[in-house]
């Protein structure tokens, strides 16, 4: 039962870096467009890059 | 070589003119055949793309490209001028190493091929860094080296594959929304977050036997709880503490009070148990009561800006440049100007078919304006010297010179959008009812709360907060307030799902009221773009004479009548000048020195000296017949057929028990054609715009409920007056701002939407009367101390749960209707 003494912090603390995780990655913009990355890997593109320069 | 599979343009999907086709006129190799288009502007941007080996675009659309019309030099001068640093100030972000970004604004975008297209084109130009566009905005960020490419060449590549991208001021208003909608996702996160682990916290507490778990374990879990608990009080929270405020300051008693109110008051009666280690805590309550309040509004909220979008497309007709005379009247020599950076008092060119930049006067010239969207008056105004003109309406048939009177938010068109914008804020009827009950249901609420404690504090000292907190927490009116705007959400997204998007709270409550539902024909019920039918010559002339001619003066013009005229043959090589556009009656100008008229028969009778042909009295009655004739002698005519959509017959099958009509400016044979077809019994053929309000009025006089579907912009005032509006998409943006609702799927999907809205209607009352049944049962029952507050919250969370419940039965079956469509 001693174990309690750690996990229960521990639950805490880490539910607190997944909420920080969170808020920055919805400050970088992650949840801005929700629906193009879906459609995006569709396309994908199977020629070779042209060099254009 | 015979490999056209169909008469369509390869690119944009329109009908190619048969003049074009064998041989084809405009050919594009495709995989090693050869595929007709339909104009050179198409065929330029199919091989761009072609040639860029983009050719998977083809193959990975699902809908066909918008028509590409040829850039006219002018827009190229345009685009080298956003290559000038002063200019670049406002929208592009420098950064060190000659690094620029910018955010651009991309038009034509219809679906994800698009979006690839568009990436891989920007992508392939050297020294372009990065490029995303987001798929939802159709906003595209680009990072580019300055030294090696510049802004005007990005913009050009653009154009090159047919779409048009503006560089667009991240400055305005949608960067607060962003912000909002990410604090907002943040907040409903952070709730969410602690209330999954706060309920593992409590968890243990609710399974045991009372006295099972030891003080000291029981003191952790509480401590636990606590501080997973204070973010969701402190920061979660904000929004009702500012409602709650801002309601306070306006002595008003809002939705947000009791909320505040119970949320603080279950916290602290938990603080204070958990640091005396006496009494029961509610932190789960707190935290699962303050995620679904938010769960809630953030959906509201998402709806609510879909809706908006409606609103952006007015604030568009403002062009981005004008034509500055600098030196007038000593010179006539114009300077392409932002029109940002116009002031007071500038003097303007306008030419005609470009919409005015700013209110302004008019110094020189005379023509007329449509100012069809920015006033609901359909037919031109004339402007002669010193009339004002509104910015954002299109000036018509002769160039103008003005003066700028008005900018920016005081013309006439930003007060108008301020007004949608508050139309679209508006809420239904409904949900107004439900907010005004609430209201004095809170304040009755509070009284009871605190009469109750103070029962309770004399009688039994030890339970007087559990069930004051109790009382709070149970009747939360905030099934109540949820009732509405989630049933309203889930009916949204639905129908936008299915092609039908809602732009005004009241459009689905009244939709479900509907007695009639009044048709425009020509671009509604039928494709509305006609096709010449058949030619009469009543003169010497060939047919094929005549159709160029006809060609020539629909030149300018966008009506689908001057397309399939212009579409039937090359126009004449002849001059034309005097050009002069009568909406609603033809078009009329001098050909080679001769002036001509062509239009509607009754159009040209006015104008014709000689009598009208006998020929022309039985001529093709069923379809629209439109005469070219010259102030002697009638030359000829053209039937003009138009095809009802198939989707219409469907949609007319399923409107049952309604009563129905078709308004047209068109001629009676071609209106009844249509109605007989379609079955619909009442119709009114050769309506003016005056004429097609006038007749919805009328309905509405005799107590009817109107539902008008339309898509031109004459139509913009009826679908604006009748009771609630669709505006058919792929119309014109002005007909889009004024409908209630915005049609992008096919016909049959309205059907949809009428049904949605009558459940809609069933489903919020069905919600309204539950959420007030459980505050009037619990209500006793927490009063009399037989709930405890988890209990309550249960009740509370359990009675806000089935509400949403119910409301999402609305966006159930979106999956199949969409099978079906696919």
């Amino acid at each position: 039962m001693e174990s309690l003494y750690l996990l229960i912090p521990l639950s805490v603390l880490i539910a607190g870096i997944i909420g920080v995780l969170f808020w920055w990655a919805g400050r970088d913009g992650q949840f801005d467009d929700l629906e193009g990355p879906g459609h995006r890997i569709l396309h994908d593109d199977d020629t070779p890059p042209q060099d254009p320069s | 070589m015979r490999a056209m599979s169909a008469q369509s343009c390869f690119h944009c999907g329109e009908k190619v003119a048969p003049a074009d086709l064998d041989p084809p006129r405009y050919p594009v190799s495709y995989r090693q055949q050869v595929q007709a288009t339909c104009c050179a502007g198409c065929q330029a941007v199919a091989q761009t793309i072609l040639a860029a080996g983009l050719d998977s675009y083809y193959t990975q659309r699902d809908k066909p490209a918008e028509r590409a019309a040829p850039l006219p030099d002018e827009l190229l001068q345009q685009m080298q001028l956003y290559d000038a640093p002063e200019l670049q100030a406002s929208f592009v972000k420098a950064e060190p190493g000659e690094v620029r970004e910018a955010a651009l604004i991309l038009e034509g975008i219809s679906c994800a091929a698009c979006i690839w297209l568009n990436e891989r084109q920007i992508g392939r130009l050297p020294g372009v860094l990065a490029v995303s566009i987001n798929y939802t905005s159709h906003r595209a960020r680009v990072r580019w080296d300055n030294r090696r490419v510049q802004l005007s060449q990005i913009l050009a590549a653009v154009a090159a594959i047919g779409y048009r991208a503006h560089p667009y001021d991240a400055e305005r208003q949608d960067a607060l929304h962003q912000q909002e909608r990410r604090r907002a996702l943040t907040r409903l996160w952070v709730a969410g977050l602690s209330m999954m682990q706060v309920m593992m916290l409590a968890y243990p507490v609710y399974v045991a036997e009372p006295g099972e778990i030891s003080a000291t374990w029981l003191g952790l879990l509480n401590w636990g709880s606590l501080l997973l608990t204070l973010p969701v009080v402190l920061y979660a929270c904000q929004t009702f503490h500012q409602g709650f405020w801002r309601d306070l300051r306006r002595r008003r008693v809002g939705m947000d009070a009791p909320v505040v109110i119970g949320v603080w008051a279950a916290f602290l009666a938990s603080c204070l148990a958990t640091m005396t280690g006496r009494g029961e805590v509610y932190f789960d309550s707190v935290s699962m009561f303050v995620f679904l309040l938010l769960g809630g509004r953030y959906l509201e909220g998402m709806a609510r800006r879909k809706a908006g979008a409606a609103a952006e497309s007015l604030v568009k007709l403002i062009p981005a440049f004008a034509h500055r005379l600098d030196n007038y009247p000593a010179s006539r020599q114009s300077q392409e100007t932002p029109v940002a950076s116009l002031k007071l008092a500038d003097i303007l060119l306008v030419k005609p078919g470009e919409p005015y930049p700013a209110d302004a006067e008019v110094l020189e010239g005379q023509g007329s304006a449509d100012e069809a969207l920015l006033t609901g008056e359909a037919r031109p105004v004339v402007k002669t010297v010193g009339d004002a003109v509104i910015g954002g309406a299109i000036n018509l048939d002769a160039p103008l010179i003005v003066r700028v009177s008005h900018l920016g938010q005081e013309t006439r068109l930003a007060a108008i959008v301020r007004l949608l914008d508050q139309a679209l804020a508006e809420k239904p009827a409904l949900a107004q009812l439900a907010d005004r009950i609430a209201g004095w249901f809170v304040l009755a609420l509070l009284l009871v709360a605190a009469a109750a404690y103070l029962f309770w504090h004399w009688h039994d000292p030890a339970h007087a907060l559990p069930i004051t907190v109790a009382v709070l927490v149970i009747s939360c009116p905030c099934a109540l307030s949820l009732a509405t705007p989630a049933a309203l959400t889930a009916a949204t997204g639905r129908l936008a799902r299915a092609g039908l998007l809602v732009t005004r709270g009241h459009a689905l409550e009244t939709l479900a009221k509907v007695s009639d539902v009044v048709f425009d024909k020509t671009g509604t019920l039928t494709f509305g773009q006609p096709r010449l039918l058949a030619t009469l010559a009543f003169d010497t002339q060939r047919e094929t004479e005549l159709q160029a001619l006809a060609a020539l003066l629909e030149a300018a013009s966008e009506h689908p009548i001057a397309l399939a005229l212009r579409t039937a043959s090359a126009p004449a090589e002849l001059a034309v000048s005097d050009y002069r556009n009568y909406p609603g009656g033809g078009v009329e100008a001098a050909v080679g020195g001769q002036c001509l008229r062509l239009g509607r028969p009754d159009f040209v009778a006015e104008f014709c000296a000689a009598p009208q042909p006998a020929a022309l009295a039985d001529w093709q009655a069923e379809h629209t017949v439109v005469c070219l004739a010259s102030e002697q002698a009638w030359l000829g005519a053209f039937a003009l057929g138009d095809q009802i959509k198939p989707d219409a017959q469907a949609l007319l099958a399923a409107l049952p028990g309604l009563r129905t009509h078709v308004l047209s400016g068109d001629a009676l044979g071609p209106v009844q054609a249509v109605a007989q077809q379609l079955g619909i019994a009442e119709l009114r053929a050769a309506a003016l715009p005056a004429d097609k309000l006038a007749y919805v009025q009328a309905l509405q006089a005799e107590g009817r409920r109107v539902l008008m579907v339309g898509d031109g912009i004459n139509d913009a005032p009826v679908l604006a007056a009748a009771d609630v509006s669709v505006a058919v998409g792929g119309g014109a943006e002005a007909a889009q701002a004024a409908g209630d609702l915005v049609l992008v799927g096919n016909l049959a999907v309205l059907a949809e939407g009428w049904r949605v809205a009558a459940q809609t209607q069933r489903i919020i009352r069905q919600n309204l009367l539950w959420a007030l049944g459980y505050n009037l049962v619990a209500l006793p029952l927490a009063l009399v101390g037989w709930v405890t507050p988890w209990l309550a919250s249960l009740g509370m969370a359990g009675s806000s749960l089935l509400v949403v419940l119910n409301a999402i039965r609305l966006a159930g079956p979106s999956r199949q209707v969409q099978k079906q469509r696919e």
